[in-house]
């Protein structure tokens, strides 16, 4: 099953270069193995007309990375190098890699880079989509609001903005560090079409990703989330945003997964 | 220059249908004749300049090369992340246009003074900076940039003067070399080539021989040009309208210290924040030590040390 191999990857690789942000990977796992079993049109990762993903919550790219190993654009080999020195797959993704089409890592810019890959889409007569996966705290971003103004007033019905919506962010709660509800009233007022789906829910978020009409408004999918989901441990903890795992946390969050699996 | 900057690129729009408008809603009476004739090239993003750089770099990471317009100070520094991350980190061919060098923007204040702008660019290895003197220059460097595939800031001065000596030419990377003398050497960036001339006048009512030199761009930068010329002429006065730090005469002097050269090296630029202080361009350039006389008159102090 796709999300559990990403979950693996996730848990295997950051283990492996002993880094954090495995909260906010397991957090997106069912959102890319949606948008990569299914949604996304893509002939190859470098056909000018495929579908664009920007991973805007840059902080999760393993995730991203084990998603495109899954589905063999990423190599094992290249995969095994991830944070190692000299390799271009560190913790937050560059376009150089195959696969990834904007670097991101900086919070606020990637719904911003949408904006464009939408316009020109629609300037080249090209039916291609654009899809980016944004976090909840990253909507603290003033910039990013600028994009969402901007997409809706130019109605990029071909843009879709993915909210992974966690609740959490590096030190705390988000409705206690900067609180963000109503969330999908605030998208509804700045004039998207606004749907909410259950994050790991994955055949309710690829019927939602894949049935998101052509209208006139450029579209939001707030999709409510876990964060650390599939590791019992991890869930909804703060501490998960940053901390490696030590080995016996290794083996206990894999044996988690496999037990999910079977 | 910002007129023949917009008509040149309207020139260039009618031979490329990649070449793409954005701007930040400015340049009223600038922008019109493009926006009319190619209205689906053309989006006034709104006052969002952030946004405006990540549109851009969506748009050039499909082909097209978008052109990013606003007052120099909004244009670069409110965006800069977006800059660096977007066009720069991916190599992609968003020129970013910035009206207003140093302080043409008068009376509106410091908000609007491009002081430090040419520092941030050039701080950035694949940024090109093409910095014109006059109209005719800019023309020439929005037709010889047209194909360079990554970035490029365009910093366009309000001014409309033209500078006969320079005759419109423009080659990345090099210095022009406007007037020759050994006695000192007057390196300008920009629009303040016209001081410079100016100032070498004025010198050589005194008998003294001044080379001018203007620079236009930097990365690639006219480093081999700076450092002949200064191989053979120990004295030289930078002139230009930005922070005394990180423009020109920063660019001079790290071109001074690395070949090893002996010059005693003067920058005339801004040096400190201008606060509280209104009044027209002229008022200001008096103020900061941008007139020619008072470019002349720093020259004879340098020489007047370097004979003690």
């Amino acid at each position: 099953m796709l999300a559990t191999k990403i979950r693996k990857t996730i848990l295997t690789q950051s283990k492996r270069a002993n880094v954090g942000h495995i909260g906010s990977c397991l957090s997106i796992a069912d959102i890319l193995a949606a948008l990569y079993g299914g949604v996304l049109r893509f002939a190859s990762p470098d056909d000018e007309d495929r579908d664009r993903l920007i991973l805007s919550k840059g902080h999760a790219a393993l995730a991203l990375f084990g998603a495109l190993n899954a589905i063999g654009v990423i190599t094992d080999d290249l995969l095994e190098t991830f944070c190692s020195d000299g390799s271009p797959l560190g913790t937050h993704p560059e376009h150089v890699v195959p696969g990834i089409d904007f670097s991101t890592g900086s919070l606020g810019l990637g719904l911003s880079f949408g904006c464009g890959a939408a316009l020109a889409a629609r300037m080249q007569n090209s039916d291609r989509r654009v899809f980016v996966i944004v976090s909840d705290a990253e909507c603290n971003e003033g910039a990013l609001w600028e994009s969402v103004m901007f997409a809706a007033h130019h109605r990029l019905s071909n843009l879709t903005a993915i909210v992974d919506m966690n609740g959490q962010q590096a030190l705390g709660y988000t409705r206690d560090v900067l609180d963000l509800s109503p969330l999908e009233g605030r998208w509804r007022a700045f004039g998207w079409d606004v749907h909410c789906v259950d994050g790991h829910d994955r055949v309710a978020l690829e019927s939602t990703l894949s049935e998101l009409d052509d209208g006139d408004a450029p579209h939001v999918v707030i999709a409510k989330t876990t964060f650390g989901k599939g590791v019992s441990f991890m869930e909804s903890q703060i501490s998960w945003h940053y901390w490696p795992m030590t080995d016996d946390q290794f083996l206990t969050a894999i044996a988690e997964l496999e037990a999910q699996e079977a | 220059m910002r007129t023949a900057f917009i008509h040149s690129l309207v020139a260039l729009a009618e031979r490329d249908p990649r070449v793409v408008l954005l701007t930040g809603d400015l340049g009223f009476t600038v922008v019109e004749d493009f926006a009319e004739r190619f209205p689906d090239r053309f989006v006034n993003v709104g006052v969002a300049e952030q946004n405006m750089l990540g549109v851009a770099t969506g748009l050039a990471e499909a082909g097209f090369i978008p052109f990013t317009y606003s007052i120099a100070t909004f244009a670069t520094m409110r965006p800069y992340e977006f800059i660096r991350n977007g066009p720069l980190l991916h190599g992609l061919p968003v020129r970013v246009i910035g009206v207003g060098t140093g302080l043409d923007y008068g009376v509106n204040g410091i908000t609007h003074y491009a002081l430090e702008d040419v520092a941030l660019m050039r701080v950035q290895p694949k940024m090109m900076v093409v910095a014109p003197a006059d109209p005719d220059q800019a023309r020439t460097a929005v037709a010889a940039t047209s194909e360079v595939l990554g970035p490029i800031y365009f910093r366009v001065g309000k001014g409309a003067e033209s500078i006969p000596e320079l005759g419109g030419r423009f080659s990345p990377g090099r210095a022009e070399l406007l007037r020759d003398g050994g006695d000192i050497a007057i390196i300008a960036l920009g629009p303040a080539t016209r001081t410079a001339l100016d100032a070498a006048d004025l010198l050589a009512q005194t008998g003294i021989e001044a080379a001018v030199a203007s620079v236009a761009s930097f990365n690639p930068s006219p480093t081999a040009d700076i450092a002949n010329l200064l191989d053979r002429i120990p004295v030289a006065i930078t002139v230009e309208a930005h922070y005394v730090n990180g423009g020109l005469g920063s660019f001079v002097a790290e071109v001074v210290a690395e070949h090893g050269l002996g010059v005693r090296l003067t920058r005339s630029a801004v040096r400190e924040m201008p606060r509280a202080l209104s009044g027209t361009q002229q008022y200001l350039l008096e103020h900061y030590g941008l007139t020619p006389r008072m470019v002349a008159d720093s020259a004879l102090t340098s020489l007047a040390l370097d004979g003690s």
